[in-house]
């Protein structure tokens, strides 16, 4: 049987096919779906494209991101206002690879894959859904929850910009330059008066999907970014994680190396 | 069902039924018979398949043929002009930059990407420009001795 | 830059060569970097088909029942190929030079013995249709137990992964269950050592992944023979392979190959040739095999996973006094060739080091894990890395540089080796001295003035009288007081007494009547 490929010009249309259509996936970048095309994967019998301009729109304000969720890798790099992100976007492939991927399609990559999206948990995203009846916006930590039950269309993701030095990103590859997560720790450590205010850590590879280091952020909160002041937070870092073992790491290796990884992050000591 | 498909490749149109949802790669081999573009992994892992799309590296196993409709395709068989070898070529020669040569036509055209942007890389921008593309026999430094030597060897090009 | 130190190997090679020692441009290289290399799928033909492969998704389980009725019918489909269609069914790579017996199916006909393992084939227009149809195919299994340890393999009871083999050990000269090396008295020596450690260490498989993965396109040809385009790296095995799996003569095949994309020894297993050539027969049509990505990792054959202990008895002076050596390799389900890899492991115990006391015992050991090949070095790489752990630990253990201690007990010329022959054209510490050299490693003067050729044989490393391994003859030059010293003291009253033959139990191959005997040990005795 061969392959249907439908291409809208609205998104909102693009949703409604995807939710009519037999066996239909949404295909942005095609780094995960022409995979699973290629492989004759059998529940693909419609491929849905969308030539929508906002799927592709970067909107940058000086306290607000929007993005497009066909945003791609190699955008977020030519996007100077964005810099904080240039790091995540280069962890994602070799060239090649950032031409193609979106931010959107990231959000779906199963662990060790997804080290973008476990950036945006870290800086608090919302999702916008297109549906045929209209949007929908949910926090990104609730997507992920759902991510699995059904076809969803990601038109648009949004968050606050975080301010200069706040926002932290490392990936632990095997693999050097680049290789697949070991695994990636994002952080936005606001600090007032010298201590941690309200900080949010995301996880990726530590789990099925990118999670929240939710101890640990505890742990840190009002505290200074000191070896010995962290090292409570160290102490739950792996606290509520569930890595995988795969070709990569095993599940022991990655809880292991997590604090050793989040403590570089801390003190500004790690790679970026 | 079959489609059809028509884009520049190297700089002629070319044109070719698939099926639908094919990738680039098997249309560029198995369509039009440029092979040579090579398939390493059918999974975009492993960089062998690198193709520039309208300037730009993609991996062409995970790129939807139809994608690519009315746009620019180069491939390492468009490398040289006539006989005369590609800077890029030349330099990969006397470095010896290929063992099996099978990743060969893939670094060749990440390696294109970058010096069409980029003519006076630095090792850094060499590195990040080849990271996605896997050489098994592991001749990563002759690669990248390779393509700056080609940088150097063709500072007159606009 | 290649640099032929002269002083070190004046009598190599003549200085008046052309094309030796001289750099030279690779004949394929202009069509490596002009994409007009012509690997095996870069040869096209009209009507291709093409062949997949159902594999077991268990490591160990009864085959109930295969339905394929659906499968066959689907669309584009022109053949099932089941395991009945293969003509000889059970093989051994090696068994083309008569070591080791038929062992593994081409496709598995009652019982899978590791994930991966080829079931069924589909024949089919395309590789899309052809995965479609794969399917439809309906198996049931009796997943049976598994054994994925090669010391729990070798227990009583264990699971049995390979009838052939019912003990999970190949069998060497039709009646051993491992190769061993026996020399001088190790139990003595480790008595009378001053330090004796030991270590285990466990190697992980490894996936060759050439970028090119295994493949290959199976050709009828107008005058009966098949054109098979290959990607092997062993063409005239992969040749001979194919003509016994389909019962034809050789001359009816003609493999086209040698331009490999990557194989580093992962593709001297004919893992494709055999059944496309047989897809062909069946259809009539070129067909072509290609392993996917997944198939490569999953079922293309790794490097085995050696389990390997060592025990070394050290002197303070330095010097090893014994060296034993117990490992398993994984062989996975079938022998393909870990029986050999063995064999070259225990040619190449105890290492580069002149050891007066050396016992080895080294298991070819099956397992449900995927069947082990060849890969750089195999057999030897993995003892190597084992052996040069042991040998810092060693060092650390008595105080002395990890250098030093490597070329105090390094093989000189005249040594006699743990194999009853003479080491001959001895470099390793030359070699060590200009690594020394170049990492500004600091020697002391007496090890920057050893040289190979000086005080080897007699003196340091002769073998006592021991003509069977019966007598205890060697656990020597254990004196707990000896000095720091860079020669070794020889016991009263030994001599150089000529390399002893051993006598191993195979008997040689009939036809050669001339030339000496000479042992050989895939073959045991045999003449040249």
């Amino acid at each position: 049987m061969t392959i249907a490929v439908k291409t809208f010009a609205r998104l909102a249309e693009a949703a409604s096919a995807l939710s009519t259509e037999r066996g239909a996936r949404f295909l942005a970048g095609g780094t995960l779906v022409m995979r699973a095309v290629n492989e004759a994967e059998p529940s693909i019998e419609t491929l849905v494209r969308s030539t929508d301009p906002s799927f592709v729109g970067i909107a940058v304000t000086s306290g607000r991101v929007e993005l497009g969720a066909g945003v791609t890798m190699a955008a977020i790099l030519g996007e100077r206002e964005l810099a904080f992100l240039h790091p995540v976007a280069r962890a994602v492939g070799g060239p090649a690879v950032r031409e193609a991927a979106t931010i959107g399609g990231n959000l779906f990559a199963p662990s060790p894959y997804g080290d973008f999206a476990s950036a945006l948990l870290a800086l608090d995203a919302t999702v916008t859904l297109a549906g045929g009846y209209g949007q929908r916006e949910l926090s990104l930590e609730e997507f992920l929850g759902r991510r699995e039950r059904g076809a969803s269309l990601v038109s648009s993701i949004a968050f606050k910009r975080p301010a200069n030095e706040v926002f932290r990103f490392t990936k632990v590859t095997r693999v050097h330059p680049k290789g697949l997560s070991v695994l990636a720790i994002a952080a936005q450590l606001p600090l007032a008066n010298g201590r941690i205010a309200g900080p949010r850590i995301a996880y990726g590879a530590m789990g099925r999907m990118p999670l929240r280091a939710k101890a640990a952020e505890r742990a840190l909160e009002g505290r200074p970014l000191e070896d010995n002041a962290i090292a409570p937070a160290l102490a739950v870092a792996a606290d509520g994680t569930s890595p995988l073992d795969d070709a990569i790491a095993s599940a022991w290796w990655r809880r292991e190396i997590l604090p050793i990884h989040l403590r570089r992050l801390l003190l500004g000591a790690g790679r970026s | 069902m079959k489609t059809s498909i028509q884009f520049r490749l190297n700089d002629e149109e070319v044109a070719t039924f698939a099926d639908s949802g094919s990738n680039l790669l098997d249309v560029l081999r198995e369509g039009i018979g440029d092979l040579s573009v090579k398939g390493g992994c059918w999974q975009g892992t492993c960089g062998t398949c690198t193709v520039l799309v309208d300037g730009m590296p993609r991996l062409s196993c995970v790129t939807l043929a139809e994608s690519c409709e009315g746009k620019s395709i180069e491939t390492v068989a468009g490398l040289r002009q006539g006989a005369k070898l590609h800077p890029l070529q030349t330099a990969f020669m006397e470095r010896f930059a290929a063992q099996c040569g099978y990743c060969t036509p893939g670094m060749l055209m990440a390696a294109k990407a970058l010096l069409d942007r980029e003519p006076n890389p630095t090792r850094e921008n060499v590195v990040d420009a080849i990271c996605g593309n896997i050489c098994r026999c592991t001749g990563y430094e002759p690669i990248i001795a390779a393509v700056l030597d080609a940088a150097r060897a063709a500072p007159r090009r606009s | 830059m290649l640099e032929m130190r002269k002083d070190i190997f004046a009598d190599e090679r003549a200085d008046n060569l052309k094309e030796v020692g001289q750099p030279t441009q690779r004949q394929d290289m202009l069509g490596h970097v002009t994409g007009t290399s012509a690997y095996y799928d870069d040869h096209r033909f009209a009507n291709l088909l093409h062949l997949k492969i159902l594999r077991s998704p268990h490591a160990h389980a009864r085959i109930r029942s295969i339905d394929d009725a659906a499968a066959s019918r689907a669309p584009g489909v022109k053949r099932i190929i089941r395991a009945a269609d293969v003509p000889v069914n059970l093989n051994t790579l090696l068994s083309l030079i008569q070591f080791g017996k038929d062992d593994e199916p081409s496709l598995a006909t009652d019982v899978v013995r590791y994930k991966g393992e080829p079931i069924l084939g589909v024949v089919a227009t395309s590789e899309r249709a052809a995965r479609e149809a794969l399917e439809l195919v309906r198996i049931s299994y009796d997943p049976l137990p598994a054994v994925f340890d090669v010391e729990e393999a070798l227990k009583p009871g264990a699971v049995s992964v390979n009838p052939v083999y019912p003990k999970n050990t190949f069998e060497y000269h039709g009646k051993y269950d491992h190769q061993k090396l026996r020399f001088g008295a190790v139990e003595q020596a480790f008595a009378q050592a001053d330090f004796v450690s030991e270590e285990r260490y466990q190697m992980s498989p490894i996936e060759h992944a050439p970028t090119e993965t295994n493949g290959s396109i199976a050709v009828p040809d107008t005058n009966g023979r098949f054109t098979v385009y290959t990607s092997t790296q062993a063409l005239f095995f992969s040749l001979d392979t194919s003509a016994k799996i389909n019962a034809m003569p050789s001359n009816q095949l003609h493999f086209i190959g040698g331009t490999v994309g990557g194989g580093f020894g992962g593709k001297v297993d004919t893992l494709t040739e055999p059944l496309a050539i047989l897809a062909a027969r069946l259809t009539g049509a070129p067909v072509r095999y290609r392993l996917s990505r997944h198939e490569e990792m999953q079922f293309g054959s790794p490097r085995g996973a050696e389990r390997i202990y060592v025990k070394d008895g050290v002197m303070r002076d330095g010097r090893i006094v014994a060296r034993q050596v117990r490992a398993y390799f994984d062989a996975g389900a079938y022998t393909r060739l870990s029986s050999y890899a063995v064999v070259k492991c225990v040619a190449h115990i105890p290492g580069p080091y002149t050891i007066p006391n050396v016992h080895a015992d080294v298991f070819c050991v099956f397992t449900n894990r995927t069947p082990a090949t060849a890969m750089r070095g195999f057999g030897v790489t993995a003892l190597d890395f084992a052996l040069e752990c042991q040998m810092d630990k060693d060092a650390v253990a008595i105080g002395m540089d990890p250098l030093e201690f490597r070329l105090l007990n390094a093989y000189r010329d005249g040594d006699m080796k743990a194999h009853r022959r003479e080491a001959k054209n001895c470099a390793l510490i030359e070699c060590a001295q200009v690594a020394a050299e170049k990492a500004n490693w600091p020697l002391r003067d007496e090890f920057r003035k050893m040289s190979s050729k000086k005080d080897g044989g007699a003196e340091r490393a002769g073998v006592a009288d021991r003509t069977r391994m019966s007598t205890p003859a060697a656990p020597v030059r254990t004196g707990t007081s000896a000095p720091q010293r860079v020669t070794y003291e020889r016991p009263a009253g030994s001599t150089s007494p000529p390399p002893i033959q051993s006598t191993p139990p195979a008997t040689p191959p009939a036809g050669s009547t001339h030339g000496v005997r000479r042992f050989s040990s895939v073959f045991g005795t045999r003449r040249r």
